[in-house]
């Protein structure tokens, strides 16, 4: 198994999400993680999908995919040719002993403190699955009181869009 | 052309401007404003049938017999769920109808509202698309669109939910519209330099086979296949769906594949070097246990959908392209091509195979009647100009063995959902779509007693049709496997002929149709001339078979297609291998 990066342009359809999640459980393949949300286009959504399987039944996701009457375009992105982030919250203890520390961490992940209560503290963090994984780790010890984490989102690295020739299609049905 | 009208007039109009001409449905709350225009539609025949059920397998008949469209109708909440079995069956046999259901009114959806179902939800991963619309404005739109996705590249149904405000409010109606589908767009130009590399292969092969599916018929390629196969001389088999499509009187035609295909057919593609594989999918009815089917066997894999290509086989040769213009493609190539394959020892060894293992059948000293004989003298008097409709089971595959198909689309019936109640329903479709023709329903008594209402609709509509039910009794294939597989415990499988709950003669007359019953071989002849002759009226012969015939040959479920067993224990030997 090895994990895969897809990212899926759709258009802006009630539904939509439906229909692509509905379609890995059916075809038996589980999603890693999933983020959706606007793109440049008002009329086109993009999903980022991580599943993890083998190559050939990401073939075959990817071509039951494309059967979709909603799926305008759908783009593997390879790990070290995209900026792939999550967006993680974290609330954990700390008091007036142990916050100096966790603050120490928060500036060594480059991270942000959003809210402070007398007892625990907020943290915005984003990057990688795996900076994400190391800063939860250091942050145990002190106690993780609650911990929110976003779908990943990805990017292809230089000069082009995936979503280019795309949106001419839709313009030109407009 | 525009013009101020309700959503539902504008639906009547939009389907009369796509060409429609016939709906199979029945009324409800939801989609009774659609009913008041269809009331005064000149273009649009209206069929009122008894269950929802039967309008969907009719629109599926009608669709296959006329190779258009076929369109129900249903209301909202049970109407719509009750058509859910025939969009199954057409979503696994790839036939384009369009399902339009009523829905509640927009701001009741999601309130649990009386009659309220989640159809577009519930039939998401069993239609091509579907669509939900609750504004009137969308209608004409929505249902060019669903009929275009219905039709092109792989065909398949689309279900229109639409809810009753919408139908009642008011609209401006213009014509054309323009399609809104910037994600579909159907491949069907086949890759040119795939087209050399299988013309390749195929002119190298030693045993080549051509594995021809239903898409070919859908693409309208038999006349393609035809020349392909007389121009090579390389031996065609015919999936269930495809039976028809090539001549079963030509003698490059080995008969059908699978679990109960011929042994010449199902041994050819077991011995084969290269499978040119055409519009058909490696169903596991075909293959048996997949990582012993053909195992020597290159594979050229064309189909206008991509997902079928490399999912269950690896294909060598990957082609995406509507059928017939891949097989006209191969002809060109192959023609072009200075290399001619030589197959005559292949043909010494599937010779052998046909003439060895032809297909057979027992007869019983009692005098009662064997099915497979029925089949044969249907096949006779009838002819093969006529459409025969089966259901799924035992009755369907005899009539797929012993029946002998001429012409394309000859053969309509469930394959790949397997659906009992297909054949009376799709039947009443098929003659309705092509009133030319004699239709016969191939049916079991058990499928029979699933949809038999719609005799009403065929005898009040006017669609003499011939339903021939293969009474043995019992759910016979089911019964075949406990045979085999089950000791002999006939779990639930026993409908108690003897008692003639229903007498299908009389439920025959109750419906205001002809009932015959025939129970002897030396009957047949007469009760099918007999049938033949009622041109008015749809008929209905009671076949009283013997209840322990069985389907010969048979591949065990998940077993290798090696082991097929052309009659109980008795395995061929392939000894003509070299």
């Amino acid at each position: 198994m090895s994990r895969h990066t897809l990212s899926v342009l759709v258009e802006n359809k009630p539904g939509v999400l439906a229909r692509v999640s509905a379609l890995f459980s059916r075809r038996g393949f589980n999603i890693d993680s999933l983020a959706v949300g606007p793109t440049e286009h008002a009329d086109v959504s993009r999903m980022t999908i991580v599943v993890n399987v083998e190559d050939l039944p990401l073939e075959q996701v990817t071509k039951q995919l494309n059967k979709l009457v909603n799926v305008l375009k759908i783009v593997e992105l390879d790990t070290n040719q995209s900026v792939q982030r999550e967006l993680m919250l974290i609330k954990v203890r700390a008091d007036a002993d142990s916050r100096s520390h966790v603050l120490e961490l928060v500036n060594l992940f480059r991270a942000r403190c959003v809210d402070v209560a007398p007892d625990a503290v907020t943290i915005e963090v984003t990057g990688t699955v795996d900076k994400l994984e190391a800063f939860v780790r250091v942050l145990e010890p002190f106690g993780i009181k609650e911990l929110v984490q976003s779908g990943m989102v990805a990017i292809g690295r230089g000069a082009r869009s995936i979503t280019d020739r795309s949106l001419r299609a839709l313009d030109r049905t407009a | 052309m525009t013009e101020q009208m309700t959503g539902a007039q504008a639906l009547v109009r939009a389907l009369e401007q796509v060409g429609v001409d016939t709906v199979f449905g029945i009324p409800g709350g939801a989609i009774l404003p659609a009913y008041d225009p269809l009331y005064d539609s000149k273009k649009v025949r209206h069929v009122l049938v008894r269950h929802e059920q039967g309008a969907g397998h009719a629109a599926e008949g009608y669709a296959q017999a006329t190779g258009k469209v076929g369109v129900c109708m249903a209301t909202s909440g049970p109407g719509a769920t009750n058509l859910v079995t025939p969009i199954a069956d057409a979503y696994m046999d790839s036939v384009p109808i369009v399902a339009i259901t009523g829905q509640v009114a927009s701001k009741a959806i999601g309130t649990d509202a009386f009659q309220e179902a989640d159809i577009s939800g519930i039939t998401m991963p069993i239609t091509k698309h579907n669509f939900l619309v609750t504004d009137a404005a969308d209608i004409p739109r929505t249902i060019v669109e669903a009929f275009h996705i219905a039709a092109s590249g792989r065909p398949g149904p689309v279900l229109v939910d639409i809810s009753k405000d919408a139908l009642q409010a008011t609209t401006t109606f213009s014509w054309p519209v323009q399609m809104q589908l910037p994600g579909y767009r159907p491949v069907t130009r086949p890759h040119s330099k795939q087209i050399r590399e299988a013309a390749r292969l195929i002119t190298e092969a030693k045993r080549p086979v051509l594995y021809v599916g239903g898409g070919v018929h859908k693409a309208r390629a038999s006349d393609e296949l035809f020349e392909l196969a007389e121009l090579t001389g390389i031996p065609v088999i015919t999936t269930l769906m495809a039976r028809g499509t090539f001549p079963d009187s030509h003698k490059q035609h080995l008969g059908m594949p699978g679990m109960h295909g011929t042994v010449a057919a199902v041994g050819a593609l077991q011995r084969s070097d290269l499978m040119i594989v055409l519009g058909a999918r490696f169903d596991d009815r075909v293959t048996g246990r997949l990582d012993t089917f053909a195992p020597g066997a290159k594979v050229v894999h064309a189909d206008i959908d991509p997902a079928e290509i490399s999912k269950n086989r690896h294909a060598d040769v990957p082609i995406v392209g509507d059928c017939k213009e891949v097989i006209a493609d191969l002809v060109a190539a192959i023609k072009a091509s200075a290399v001619k394959g030589d197959y005559a020892e292949w043909w010494r060894h599937l010779e052998a195979y046909r003439e060895t293992y032809a297909l057979g059948y027992e007869t019983y000293e009692d005098g009662s009647l064997a099915p497979q004989y029925i089949m044969e003298r249907i096949s006779e008097l009838v002819g093969p100009e006529a459409i025969y409709v089966a259901g799924v089971g035992q009755h369907q595959m005899w009539a797929s063995q012993f029946i002998g198909y001429e012409n394309p689309g000859s053969f309509i019936n469930s394959g790949g959902a397997g659906t009992m109640g297909f054949a009376v329903p799709a039947a009443m479709g098929a003659k309705m779509g092509r009133p030319e023709k004699e239709v016969w329903a191939i049916d079991g008594d058990g499928c029979f007693q699933m949809t038999n209402q719609e005799l009403a609709t065929c005898a009040l509509e006017g669609v003499p049709v011939k339903i021939a039910v293969i009474n043995n009794g019992n759910l016979g294939m089911v019964r075949q496997w406990q045979t085999l597989f089950y000791e002999e415990r006939y779990s639930n499988t026993d409908l108690q002929a003897s008692r003639r709950i229903p007498d299908f003669v009389k439920l025959a007359e109750a419906y205001g149709c002809v009932g015959l019953r025939c129970e002897r071989p030396e009957d047949v002849d007469d009760t099918i001339r007999k049938a033949m002759e009622i041109t008015d009226m749809p008929v209905v012969i009671d076949f009283v078979v013997h209840q322990d015939a069985m389907v010969w040959p048979m591949v065990a479920a998940g077993t290798s297609n090696d082991d097929i067993k052309y009659a109980r224990d008795m395995a061929p030997k392939w000894e003509h291998e070299d």
